[in-house]
């Protein structure tokens, strides 16, 4: 089985290619394409992503190495990203983790076994001010308590 | 005096992204002055007599950064917005992109064309995903007023920009790292010289601005360098965005003129120490910067007068510690932030800051043995100034300063394997 871009992504590449100066440079963005797509950069992923910008795949993969927000292990269908930085870590950021996994079952790889969510502690998110803050996905969750974390959780597990 | 918001003038309004409310308090207005009446050699002239001087951090002077692209390269001039905001502590540019777009986006246009950039790119951290799809939106809205696009309000000035999403690297803030991010590679920042101005992103002559310093030219070709230079002080004048966060009772972003009283902000601002607990400590300008004293404070916030107090102003982002905070425990925080993030390109980092993490973590976890705080200082001096970036410095920076001043707190812990202070696991119930 072969893999493709949809119609809508091809285009969006095909407009990266003609607004950036160089091919390379649309790297980062094109990743961001296909994770959005398929979720997961396996390897037939980055070949695609490789061939659709004519680079190297090696150097697809060399790039996605460095980048946390890549990932080439499967994730939750809600990844759930709490920032544990000073700020957030003062304002209560290990409650956060620690309700995380009193209520969400998450293997020892962070999973839950529904594979609804996964778990990650992550480095400053930019949000201190309106600490703890937890990333779910695309969307920033600031302000945390657990009443509030918990209607989240209650939200997501719903839909 | 009030001081009068100037680059937060916006954001309470009510579709404050939208750029029928930018354009109802004078926005663009800037712009059409420029293309009316000016050349790019007189803005940048006038930004260099504002003497503003960028908000990322090290503060050098904007106008004179400009100066220093070369003439007739035959190469096309490229102008990066520095929307990466990583450092811990700092959360202001997030402010101005989320809430008043179109600021950013004058500043962006009127800086490119000072420097002659017909395509400039705004590099945001991967994670504001929602901010670059509001850039994104306000640089359509732009477009359609033709404020963007080709021969810009019949001036012959052709502009785009691009917003490029990061994907989760704190080095990529570093300006060389994000030039080699954006060119599509792990962010490895670059030895220098070259510097960007003339050898930047893809070999051309490049400018990487913070997007708040961005956001200040509007407001100084509208008003003029002679009334931005009256702004606080001298030597350091502006409207400055201030980051509050941690143990205080009203945590945020606040706006003041350059060399606003530290004590004031974490007082007034802040409301002071949450909880009605004691400070202990304060980080003024984001996590790689000399950590300061309860006693220490009696500061202005400005880049000269922060560094005369030994430490740095840096993004202004202010962290504050409060007396139930064990300090070991804090700086373990830290140091695992720099453990993770040391891109790995030079040694001294790549080794020395997991090497100064695990130290900090065994004295926190009891394991700390009476030589640890010497090799913690030792590892520092072995860091600093030897890595082609200051990342180097910035990770071993905290780790010094707190040893220094904080030292009965880290002997206590290593003598009694416990920490002097203990605070309860504090995730705030709702009442």
């Amino acid at each position: 089985m072969s893999l493709e871009f949809s119609p809508e992504n091809q285009e969006k590449i095909q407009t990266l290619l003609d607004r950036y100066p160089d091919k390379r440079s649309t790297t980062l963005p094109v990743l961001h394409i296909a994770q959005a797509q398929f979720g997961t950069l396996t390897p037939e992923v980055i070949n695609l992503v490789a061939d659709a910008i004519d680079q190297e795949s090696m150097h697809v993969r060399d790039t996605i190495s460095f980048y946390t927000m890549f990932h080439t292990k499967e994730r939750g269908k809600y990844h759930l990203q709490v920032c544990h930085t000073l700020s957030c870590s003062l304002r209560g950021s290990e409650q956060v983790v620690d309700h995380l996994y009193e209520r969400l079952n998450f293997d020892e790889n962070g999973m839950t076994a529904d594979k609804q969510f996964s778990i990650e502690k992550v480095e400053c998110l930019g949000a201190c001010g309106t600490a703890p803050v937890v990333q779910i996905n695309n969307d920033y969750y600031e302000n945390l308590t657990i009443e509030r974390l918990d209607e989240i959780i209650d939200k997501l597990q719903a839909s | 005096m009030d001081y009068e918001p100037i680059l937060t003038q916006n954001v309470h309004k009510e579709n404050s992204r939208s750029i029928a409310t930018y354009e109802q308090s004078g926005g663009y207005s800037a712009l059409r002055k420029v293309f009316k009446e000016m050349s790019p050699a007189e803005v940048v002239d006038e930004v260099k007599a504002s003497n503003l001087r960028g908000r990322g951090g090290a503060g050098f002077p904007t106008g004179v950064k400009w100066s220093f692209v070369p003439k007739n390269t035959g190469k096309p001039t490229y102008l990066i917005m520095n929307a990466d905001e990583s450092e811990p502590g700092t959360f202001k540019d997030r402010l101005l992109m989320s809430k008043d777009p179109h600021m950013v986006v004058e500043g962006q246009i009127i800086s490119s064309f000072a420097i002659g950039c017909e395509l400039s790119f705004i590099y945001i951290r991967g994670e504001f995903y929602e901010e670059a799809q509001i850039l994104e939106a306000a640089i359509e809205e732009a477009r359609e007023k033709g404020y963007l696009g080709k021969n810009i309000l019949g001036s012959g000035f052709n502009h785009d920009i691009i917003v490029h999403r990061g994907a989760g690297a704190y080095i990529c803030g570093e300006e060389t790292g994000l030039i080699e991010s954006l060119e599509g590679k792990r962010g490895w920042p670059r030895i220098k010289p070259p510097f960007p101005a003339v050898e930047g992103y893809l070999q051309s002559p490049t400018i990487v601005n913070n997007v708040e310093t961005l956001a200040n030219v509007p407001h100084i070709i509208t008003r003029g360098a002679e009334w931005f230079k009256n702004i606080g002080p001298e030597k350091s004048p502006g409207p400055k965005l201030y980051c509050l966060s941690g143990d205080v009772e009203n945590p945020g972003v606040y706006e003041h003129a350059m060399g606003y009283p530290l004590k004031d902000l974490i007082y007034k601002d802040g409301g002071g120490i949450w909880k009605g607990r004691e400070l202990k400590a304060v980080i003024p300008g984001g996590s790689s910067v000399p950590v300061l004293t309860a006693d220490e404070i009696d500061i202005n916030m400005d880049f000269d007068s922060v560094a005369a107090a030994g430490s740095m102003l840096g993004s202004a982002a202010t962290m504050v510690i409060d007396d139930t905070a064990c300090m070991v425990d804090a700086l373990s925080n830290l140091t695992k932030f720099y453990a993770h993030e040391s891109c790995g390109q030079c040694t001294p980092c790549r080794e020395g800051s997991p090497w100064m993490m695990r130290i900090v973590r065994r004295i926190e976890n009891g394991d700390g043995e009476p030589n640890d705080l010497d090799m913690l200082l030792d590892i520092g001096t072995a860091i600093q100034q030897k890595t082609i970036c200051p990342f180097g410095d910035a990770a071993m920076t905290p780790v010094t300063t707190f040893v220094q001043k904080f030292r009965d707190e880290f002997e206590y812990h290593i003598e009694h394997k416990k920490c002097m202070v203990s605070r309860q696991k504090l995730m705030p119930q709702v009442a």
